[in-house]
C-alpha cells in the first residue's frame, strides 16, 4: 500500500509534522487502514533518503517539521497520472485456500464458501451500516468533519463495498460451479457403473443439463 | 386479537413452512420447499439465489397474491388463507406495500395518481391522497415525475414511481422485487437508504436482490437454492475490524 504516496499527497499541502501526517491520513481514510507513527516516521526517514522530503525545522514543542522537495512533486503528480498496475494481481488467500480446497480429499469445498460468504456479507453489512450513516451526514466519532474529508472517506467505504460484494458474487459463482461439477460427477459415474465398465467402450459423454 | 396494535412479538410476516407446486405432472415444478421463515418490525430482509431459486415465488406469497400449496402466511398474525376475497384485498392494500420486478404501473394513470390509488380506494379524500403521493415522490427525488405518465419515463423513473407506490401510507410489510433492477448504482443506494429508513422507522421489509451490494442494507440475508433456504447470514452488532479500527483510534481522544 502506498503510504508514501499518501504521506507525499499530505505534505504537498504544506510542512507537517509525523503525528499530524498520520491522523489526517486516517481522517481522510476513515483509520481503514490504521498507521501507527512508527510506519510514519520509518517512511519519512525513507522519503528523505529519497530526496523526495525534507525537514522544514521544529516548531516550540519539538515537533520535526518536513515538507516536500521538487522531485517529491514530480513523484506524486507521477502517481496520479499513472494507473494503478493491475498485471500483478496481489496473492489472495482465499483464491488460493479454494484452490487447494477442491484438491484436498475430505474438505467440504461448499461449506467453505458458504462460511466465507457469510462473513463476507457481514462485512459488506458493516461497510454498508457506515455508509448509510456517512451519507445521512452523521459525524464521525473523533474525526474532525469537512466537506472533503467526508467525500475522501465514502469513496474509501465505496471502494471496500464493491471489492466485498465482487467477492461474493465470484463466491455464489464457485457455488453453482461447484454445484455442476458434482452433478456431472455424478452421472459419469453412473452411466459407467451403467456400462458395467465394459472394456473399450467410448467414454461417457456429458449431458447438458436440462 | 387486536390487529392494530400487534404484540411486539408478533413478526409482521411469517412463512410457516410454506411449499408452493407450480403444474402438474411431469411438468410439475416444486418452486418452494418447506420454507421457515419471520420478519419482525423494523427488520429488513434480503434474498438472494440464482435464477429460478423461487424468490419471486416467496414474495408472492408473502403478499397474499398467490396462494401455497402446502403450509401457511401469516400478515401481522393474520393468516391470508383463512381471509375472505375483500378482506385479503385490504390487507394487501393497507398492510402491504409491494413493488413488482416489472412494475406494474397502471398507463392511463399519472406517476402521481398511480401512487395516491390505493389511498383513494381506502377512503383518504383525493386531496389528502395526492399531498402523500407527492411526499413520497419527493423522499425518492422525483417531485418533478408527478404529471407524467408511465410511457413517458425511463426505466429506472417508473422503477421509482412504483416504489413510492409500495410505500405511501405508513405500510407494515414493503415487499419489493428487484427494485433496484433499472436504477444506477447511486440512484440505487438511495432507494435503499429509503426503505433502510422505513424498517428503522417499525416497518418490515423483504427484498429480492442479485446484488450483494444491495443485501447489505438488510440486516438478515437469505439465500435461496431450488426453492430450500440453503443459508442464511444475519448482520452483527457493529463488530467488524472496521469499526473496532474506527473505535481503537479514536481512543486516544476519550
Ligand atoms: N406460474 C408458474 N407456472 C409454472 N412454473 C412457475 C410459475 N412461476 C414460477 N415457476 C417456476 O418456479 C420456479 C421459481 O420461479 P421464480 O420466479 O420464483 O424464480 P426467481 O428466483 O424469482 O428467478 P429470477 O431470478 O429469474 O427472477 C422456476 O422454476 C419457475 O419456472
Ligand atoms: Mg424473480
Amino acid at each position: 500500500m502506498s503510504i508514501r504516496h499518501g504521506l507525499l499527497a499530505l505534505l504537498d499541502q504544506g510542512p507537517r509534522y509525523g503525528y499530524q501526517l498520520r491522523t489526517e491520513f486516517e481522517a481522510r481514510t476513515g483509520a481503514t487502514w490504521p498507521l501507527n507513527v512508527g510506519q510514519v516516521y520509518t517512511t519519512l526517514s525513507r522519503l528523505e533518503r529519497d530526496g523526495l522530503v525534507e525537514p522544514a525545522g521544529e516548531d516550540e514543542e519539538g515537533h520535526q517539521f518536513y515538507a516536500v522537495t521538487a522531485s517529491g512533486r514530480a513523484e506524486l503528480r507521477a502517481w496520479f497520472d499513472t494507473p494503478v498496475p493491475r498485471t500483478n494481481p496481489p496473492r489472495d488467500e482465499l483464491a488460493i485456500k479454494l484452490a487447494m480446497a477442491v484438491t484436498v480429499p475430505g474438505v467440504d469445498v461448499t461449506t467453505v464458501v458458504q462460511g466465507q460468504r457469510r462473513h463476507s456479507i457481514k462485512a459488506l453489512q458493516d461497510y454498508t451500516r457506515l455508509k448509510g450513516r456517512a451519507l445521512a451526514g452523521e459525524p464521525r466519532p473523533g474525526v474532525a468533519s469537512s466537506a472533503s474529508h467526508d467525500l475522501a472517506w465514502l469513496l474509501v467505504l465505496d471502494q471496500l463495498i464493491f471489492q466485498t460484494e465482487a467477492e461474493i458474487r465470484w463466491l455464489d459463482h464457485c457455488e453453482t460451479r461447484l454445484a455442476q461439477h458434482a452433478e456431472a460427477e455424478q452421472a459419469r459415474a453412473a452411466e459407467a457403473a451403467r456400462d458395467g465398465g465394459a472394456t473399450g467402450a467410448p467414454p461417457a459423454r456429458r449431458r447438458l443439463r436440462a | 386479537m387486536s390487529h392494530t396494535q400487534p404484540a411486539r412479538q408478533t413478526p409482521v410476516l411469517h412463512l410457516e413452512n410454506v411449499t408452493r407446486v407450480h403444474g402438474q405432472g411431469a411438468a410439475q415444478v416444486q418452486a418452494l420447499r418447506g420454507i421457515d421463515l419471520k420478519v419482525h418490525p423494523g427488520e429488513f430482509v434480503a434474498v438472494m439465489g440464482p435464477s429460478g431459486s423461487g424468490k419471486s415465488t416467496l414474495l408472492t406469497l408473502a403478499g397474499g397474491l398467490d396462494t401455497p400449496t402446502d403450509g401457511q402466511v401469516l400478515v401481522e398474525g393474520v393468516a391470508l388463507g383463512g381471509l375472505t376475497r375483500k378482506r385479503l384485498a385490504q390487507v394487501r392494500r393497507r398492510s402491504v406495500g409491494y413493488v413488482f420486478q416489472d412494475y406494474n404501473l397502471i398507463p392511463a394513470l399519472t406517476a402521481g395518481e398511480n401512487i395516491s390509488l390505493p389511498r383513494e380506494l381506502d377512503g383518504l379524500s383525493a386531496r389528502a391522497a395526492r399531498r402523500e403521493a407527492l411526499a413520497a415522490l419527493e423522499e425518492l427525488g422525483i417531485p418533478e415525475l408527478a404529471d407524467r405518465f408511465p410511457d413517458d419515463m425511463s426505466g429506472g423513473q417508473q422503477q421509482r414511481v412504483a416504489i413510492a407506490r409500495a410505500l405511501i401510507g405508513d405500510r407494515r410489510l414493503v415487499l419489493a422485487d428487484e427494485p433496484t433492477g433499472a436504477l444506477d448504482s447511486t440512484t440505487g443506494e438511495a432507494v435503499l437508504a429509503v426503505l433502510r429508513a422505513r424498517c428503522d422507522a417499525g416497518a418490515a421489509a423483504m427484498m429480492v436482490t442479485h446484488e450483494a451490494r444491495h443485501a447489505a442494507w438488510a440486516d438478515r440475508v437469505v439465500f435461496l437454492r431450488d426453492g430450500r433456504m440453503v443459508d442464511e447470514s444475519v448482520s452483527q452488532d457493529a463488530a467488524s475490524l472496521l469499526v473496532t479500527a474506527a473505535t481503537n483510534s479514536v481512543k486516544v481522544d476519550e
